[in-house]
């Protein structure tokens, strides 16, 4: 793995483009962050301000964050509700439909200036993008034509999809977002990454919640561009699972245990699921605590992560309770992903000064099959593989 | 409210401070009564009513979790942190003392520049127990929505 890929300004202008923006669908938000006609939730989709907004007519639409005349932001808050909108600079009005509706002194001033005869506000109106929601998740794309979401996913992805984003109407629990200073591959190459979680997590680990002794599988799709980390909670450590963790702290225990009684609310086995979806989104259940994070680029070094983390509706006082306090593994202060963020910004900060050193990616061997076992970087490998092909590398 | 109660809570604040500043955390647990809420947030979720927290402690036995797993189990690069608490303003409620105040949390990092890691406000409420004054509540609100990388020690 060449280090230029996580450095280099024309690889990542590139990538704005073929990655961010290209054919497939990218993560927006969730339907439950505009439950209301004219509610709106500005994001990014790589580095382009979009939004998404609930028309009068009920339906989720997603534009580009611009007036149609001057390019300045229409959204200039993080979620809002409006009836109509309007841009500060001269006051162009859209519905809630993104259909240019006003343009001030349209036929000039006592019959002075005004637009052209043939200025139409039709053809003026928010670009849009389109759009896709499954199961309260809302995706867009900026391809005119973009695969059918359930093909973009393939069938595997898309029953891990459905296992967690089952119909249920999401209750939004809360957000957390981190300025990473690390190119955005790296986290993704994180979660792909089952080898590092029984090694550097020391918490999870002394509690059992992923260890490279648990039962675990990665899966891709057919492409690699996504991918699946599994694992089921195992029995207390044998000493020769864990003799090579030297991290491992069999005596670590909880003064409130309270913090971590997960209960099972998924069927099937497994206890965790990460799932990565290409281009921007990691869908976390790491036994009760869910959250989309969503990976916003600023240049080559740097990105945000957006964590939404989210409950359903169904759910009592005791499973949120449950979930806010299982929240305490993750985000920025996370007894888990603390660890993460710490050691991805010492990757990049090794990384950047050596452009031409290459990183080794051979856990596993070379392949790039699903695997039943975690000492393995396959997925990695997968998603590289896709990588070249959009990025004709 | 006399002035010694006020030199009290001020002298509460200082040792807060004091104890994560001068990297003695096993001392920040014990400025909480034993049943308490420890809880950091930043602003967007405070100002809409969302529930969610970075850092969520609900009794002393989780503030000394979170301490015996930045000891034993988390891994970070090393730092130093100096919290400055100001325009403390002082309610009281019956026996108890609802305090509200500012906060900014510098932060160095070994070879870096110092930079502010977080600034806010503390919504608190303060409590006589056992002799002395302690948090029963702590809420911190953080402004910035985004955290420089890591959130790595209590604010």
């Amino acid at each position: 793995m060449p280090y230029w890929v996580y450095t280099d300004p024309e690889i990542y202008r590139r990538e704005l483009e073929r990655v961010f923006a290209g054919a497939g669908w990218a993560f927006v938000g969730l339907e439950a962050e505009c439950p209301e006609p004219g509610d709106w939730k500005r994001t990014q989709i790589g580095e382009r301000p979009v939004f998404v907004l609930r028309g009068d007519d009920g339906r989720l639409r997603v534009f580009e964050n611009r007036c149609a005349h001057r390019g300045v932001q229409l959204c200039r808050e993080t979620f809002g509700r409006a009836r109509e909108l309007v841009c500060p600079y001269h006051q162009w009005t859209y519905d809630l439909r993104g259909r240019l509706v006003g343009v001030p002194f349209r036929r000039g001033l006592r019959g002075k200036g005004g637009m052209p005869p043939d200025f139409a506000l039709e053809a003026n109106g928010l670009t849009e993008l389109c759009t896709h929601v499954r199961h309260g998740v809302v995706f867009a794309s900026f391809a005119a034509a973009p695969p059918a979401f359930e093909d973009w996913l393939g069938a595997a992805m898309l029953h891990y999809f459905d296992r967690v984003f089952d119909g249920r109407a999401l209750r939004v629990l809360g957000y957390s977002r981190q300025l990473i200073p690390c190119n955005w591959k790296l986290m993704f190459e994180n979660i792909k990454d089952p080898y590092h979680a029984s090694l550097l997590h020391v918490f999870l680990v002394s509690f059992g919640l992923f260890r490279a002794d648990n039962p675990s599988r990665t899966l891709m799709d057919e492409t690699g561009r996504h991918s699946c980390l599994i694992s089921m909670r195992g029995d207390p450590a044998s000493a020769a699972d864990t003799a090579e963790m030297r991290s491992f702290k069999g005596d670590f225990t909880l003064r409130d245990p309270t913090l971590l009684e997960p209960v099972r609310e998924f069927p099937g086995e497994a206890t965790v699921v990460m799932q990565t979806l290409w281009p921007n989104l990691i869908v976390q259940q790491q036994s009760n605590t869910l959250a989309t994070r969503q990976l916003v680029p600023r240049g080559p070094g740097a990105f945000e992560l957006v964590w939404t983390f989210f409950g359903y509706e169904t759910d009592d006082a005791a499973m949120t309770r449950r979930r806010l306090l299982q929240a305490n593994l993750m985000g920025p202060a996370g007894f888990v992903s603390l660890d993460d963020s710490e050691v991805m910004q010492l990757s990049q900060q090794g990384i950047s000064p050596f452009p031409d050193a290459q990183g080794r990616l051979e856990m596993g061997g070379r392949g790039t099959a699903d695997e039943d076992h975690i000492v393995t970087e396959a997925a990695i490998r997968a998603f590289y593989a896709y990588y070249r092909q959009v990025m004709e590398l | 409210m006399t002035p010694d109660v006020r030199a009290e809570i001020q002298d509460l604040y200082d040792a807060y401070a004091e104890a994560l500043d001068d990297g003695e955390l096993e001392r920040w647990p014990e400025l909480f009564t034993e049943k308490c809420r420890y809880e950091a947030m930043p602003r967007e979720n405070f100002e809409r009513g969302l529930p969610l927290a970075v850092i969520l402690c609900e009794s002393r036995g989780m503030l000394e979790d979170r301490v015996a797993a930045l000891r034993k189990t988390s891994m970070y690069a090393p730092r130093y942190v100096r919290h400055l608490t100001s325009h403390i303003r002082v309610t009281p409620e019956g026996d108890d003392f609802r305090v509200r105040a500012n906060y900014a949390v510098l932060q160095t990092r070994v070879d870096a520049l110092t930079e502010i890691l977080s600034a806010g406000r503390y919504l608190d409420l303060v409590v006589r127990d056992a002799g002395r004054l302690r948090f029963r509540e702590k809420r911190v609100i953080f402004d910035s929505v985004l955290v420089p990388n890591s959130l790595v020690y209590p604010l």
